[in-house]
């Protein structure tokens, strides 16, 4: 997969790299000496492997969509990443860096969190080791996504708010990039997407991986081909749409459709569209696009959807955007409600706002009844309930 | 080539005083006459501090007085222009600019070190620029303008990288004091931030080093200079000018409170 591979340094094209100050120097550099190398040992990837299938609950289902094919005017298959334990994708990724952590010798566990998701993956691995867990989260991502703040609280977790700036992802991230600048020896910090200082977004694409690894033998056992038309993710930070394109990333027939968070649109000032609002810019140790004012000062996003509502993308994203290898698409905050509901109705399946925004991409893509679809159904949407409820008139 | 850090170490070459402002705070345009304030006072160098809106590295005090400075309309090409005439109140002190890679990106690392170079600023500290990135992309620039970067060394930084780190630069080290952000508490472990100054000085470095990080008052920065030429002080100063009345009665406060006696009565190890 050569193209899509970072650099040494890691680059992905002109994006990505390491720009972190000297006291994150130690850390990150142990980092990058040591996971290919973990990653590649036998007794982790035992331990991964089993953790995947019997705690994790993987392989998650290929569900054939009748009722949204039915609807969309193609063939839809969901991934089923919502019934993976704690409900998102997130936890493949946490899964592999606990163990990571504890081949590392650290004792303390951080993690940012934005719907909440990664916040529950890193608290519920954390309580599974016996690890010290604290996890940062935007005041206004701790209010809209009350469920899974309790959820951290019940598993253990202390979560600590962020006040500055937004109060959401981007903040979070800069708490508790703080918190390991403070604490350089022995913390490690779980990044929950493929974002930060290289080799996080390489890290956390390899341990998301599995779910296209998962995909592709899938679609084979149901329609003797591995290859589908398009697949389909949104993407916050871009880990689960990672995932789901890694091993499609050097099949040229397949066609990536990344899809963002339009907020109320993309000519408004609130949107976290990041690839057609942003600039190539500096974030959380990472070069790739960013959404910045003239100055270089990185401007608030928004989305409905916390676990979108972030003013970059990974490094690896942007590449795909930049070369146009991959299809950004971005949806607004009300077609994402409606896609969750249409979803809910048709299928049963109540997705999380995030991966409602994928749902919603299928109504602008211009299907033909020919095309198989792969669309990655992210995560599960108990903790947006009360927002569902309240936007679309419920309660 | 003049380099008004190998100057002033002629000159003076232990307990020297580097203070730290936010440019554009507390109002939009204090900056140039504050600096020429605590030169005044007795300040030796001073740093700059540009505006960002995501500090990574900076404690509460920076984070607030970066956001304030923001909301006052402060701007990176504001401050290059306004740093024009700082020659002519200032000549000999030696001025840094710090901050963030990202806006210094957006107006171009060249056009950037042309407008510093032109205002007479003598270094640049960008803690997010790593050293690999600075020597492979950025010195021959740094070079030609005749800057200078300033590096920041941690108590986890290698023996090794801290002689790279030298290597790279004429100006001074800037010896973060322990783990944290700035404007931290650092004196909780003293014994091992002594332990680790004193280490760094034994290694016989070209440059001098200066100590930052939560040094505060007048007795954290006697602390610092006992095992290096000098102490960097920020978050104190910017706390002691929080709502001053008058900021420049309070910075001359500020400076007279750390420099009411000579400093450093045990000369550095260099
Ligand atoms: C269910 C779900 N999907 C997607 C995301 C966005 O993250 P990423 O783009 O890294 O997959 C989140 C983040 O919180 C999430 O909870």
């Amino acid at each position: 997969m050569s193209h899509y591979q970072p650099s040494a340094r890691g680059y992905y094209g002109q994006f990505g790299g390491a720009f972190i100050p000297e006291m994150l120097y130690p850390n990150v550099e142990e980092l990058r000496e040591q996971y290919l190398d973990i990653l590649a040992d036998e007794s982790f990837q035992r331990e991964y492997q089993l953790l995947l299938r019997d705690y994790v609950g993987r392989p998650t289902p290929l569900f054939k969509a009748e009722r949204l094919s039915q609807h969309f005017g193609a063939t839809i298959y969901l991934k089923r990443e919502d019934l993976c334990h704690t409900g998102a994708h997130k936890v493949n990724n946490t899964v592999g860096q606990i163990l990571l952590a504890e081949r590392l010798g650290k004792k303390r566990i951080i993690a940012e969190t934005g719907a909440g998701q990664h916040g529950v993956a890193t608290a519920t691995v954390c309580a599974l080791r016996g690890l010290e867990c604290i996890v940062y989260m935007g005041a206004v991502d701790m209010e809209r996504q009350k469920p899974n703040v309790a959820r951290m609280r019940m598993l253990g977790a202390e979560v600590r708010a962020a006040v500055s700036g937004s109060q959401t992802l981007k903040d979070a991230t800069n708490e508790a990039i703080r918190d390991w600048i403070s604490n350089p020896t022995d913390t490690h910090y779980i990044i929950g997407s493929v974002v930060g200082p290289h080799p996080y977004p390489d890290l956390v694409a390899r341990l998301q991986a599995v779910i296209s690894e998962e995909i592709r033998r899938q679609l084979r056992e149901k329609t003797g081909s591995e290859l589908p038309d398009y697949v389909v993710a949104c993407v916050g930070g871009g880990s689960n749409a990672a995932g789901a394109f890694y091993h499609y990333l050097d099949e040229p027939a397949v066609k990536l459709v990344a899809v963002e968070a339009a907020g109320h649109g993309v000519d408004t000032d609130k949107s976290a569209a990041t690839s057609v609002l942003g600039r190539p810019g500096i974030i959380h140790g990472s070069r790739t696009l960013l959404m910045q004012d003239e100055h270089g000062q990185i401007t608030e996003p928004h989305s409905i959807s916390a676990g979108l509502d972030y003013p970059g993308i990974g490094p690896l994203h942007a590449f795909l955007a930049d070369s146009k290898r991959a299809q950004f698409l971005s949806i607004t905050d009300a077609d994402a409600l409606q896609a969750a509901q249409l979803c809910s109705r048709l299928e049963g399946i109540i997705p999380a706002l995030e991966s409602a925004h994928a749902i919603a991409a299928l109504q602008v893509m211009d299907l033909k009844p020919t095309d198989v679809v792969v669309l990655n159904l992210s995560g599960r949407g108990d903790k947006d309930l009360e927002t569902y409820l309240r936007e679309l008139h419920l309660a | 080539m003049q380099n008004r850090f190998a100057d002033l170490l002629a000159r003076k070459p232990q307990g020297l005083l580097n203070l730290y402002i936010t440019a554009g705070y507390p109002g939009r345009h204090d900056t140039v006459p504050l600096l020429r304030t605590l030169a005044e006072a007795g300040a030796d160098i001073l740093e700059i501090g540009v505006p960002f809106s995501d500090p990574l590295a900076d404690g509460p005090v920076i984070q607030q007085t970066s956001a304030v400075a923001l909301r006052n309309g402060m701007t990176l090409k504001a401050l290059l222009q306004e740093l024009r005439g700082v020659r002519e109140v200032l000549p000999d002190t030696p001025l840094l600019l710090m901050g963030y890679l990202n806006p210094v990106m957006q107006l171009g690392m060249e056009e950037f070190c042309r407008q510093a170079s032109a205002a007479g600023i003598d270094g640049v500290i960008l803690p997010d620029l790593p050293a690999e990135e600075y020597a492979e992309f950025y010195q021959d620039t740094f070079r030609r303008y005749n800057l200078r970067p300033v590096f920041l060394v941690t108590p986890q930084t290698s023996e090794a990288r801290i002689r790279r780190l030298d290597e790279l630069t004429d100006a001074f080290l800037y010896l973060v004091s322990g783990p944290g952000l700035t404007g931290g508490n650092q004196t909780a472990d003293q014994g091992a931030q002594q332990a680790y100054l004193q280490r760094v000085a034994a290694l016989n470095l070209r440059n001098p080093r200066l100590v930052g990080f939560g040094i505060a008052d007048k007795a954290s920065f006697e602390q610092a200079c006992q095992h290096a030429h000098g102490a960097i002080i920020g978050s104190a100063l910017l706390r002691a000018l929080d709502g001053a009345a008058d900021p420049h009665a309070a910075a001359r406060q500020f400076v007279q409170g750390i420099r009411t006696t000579q400093p450093a009565s045990t000369p550095a190890t260099s």
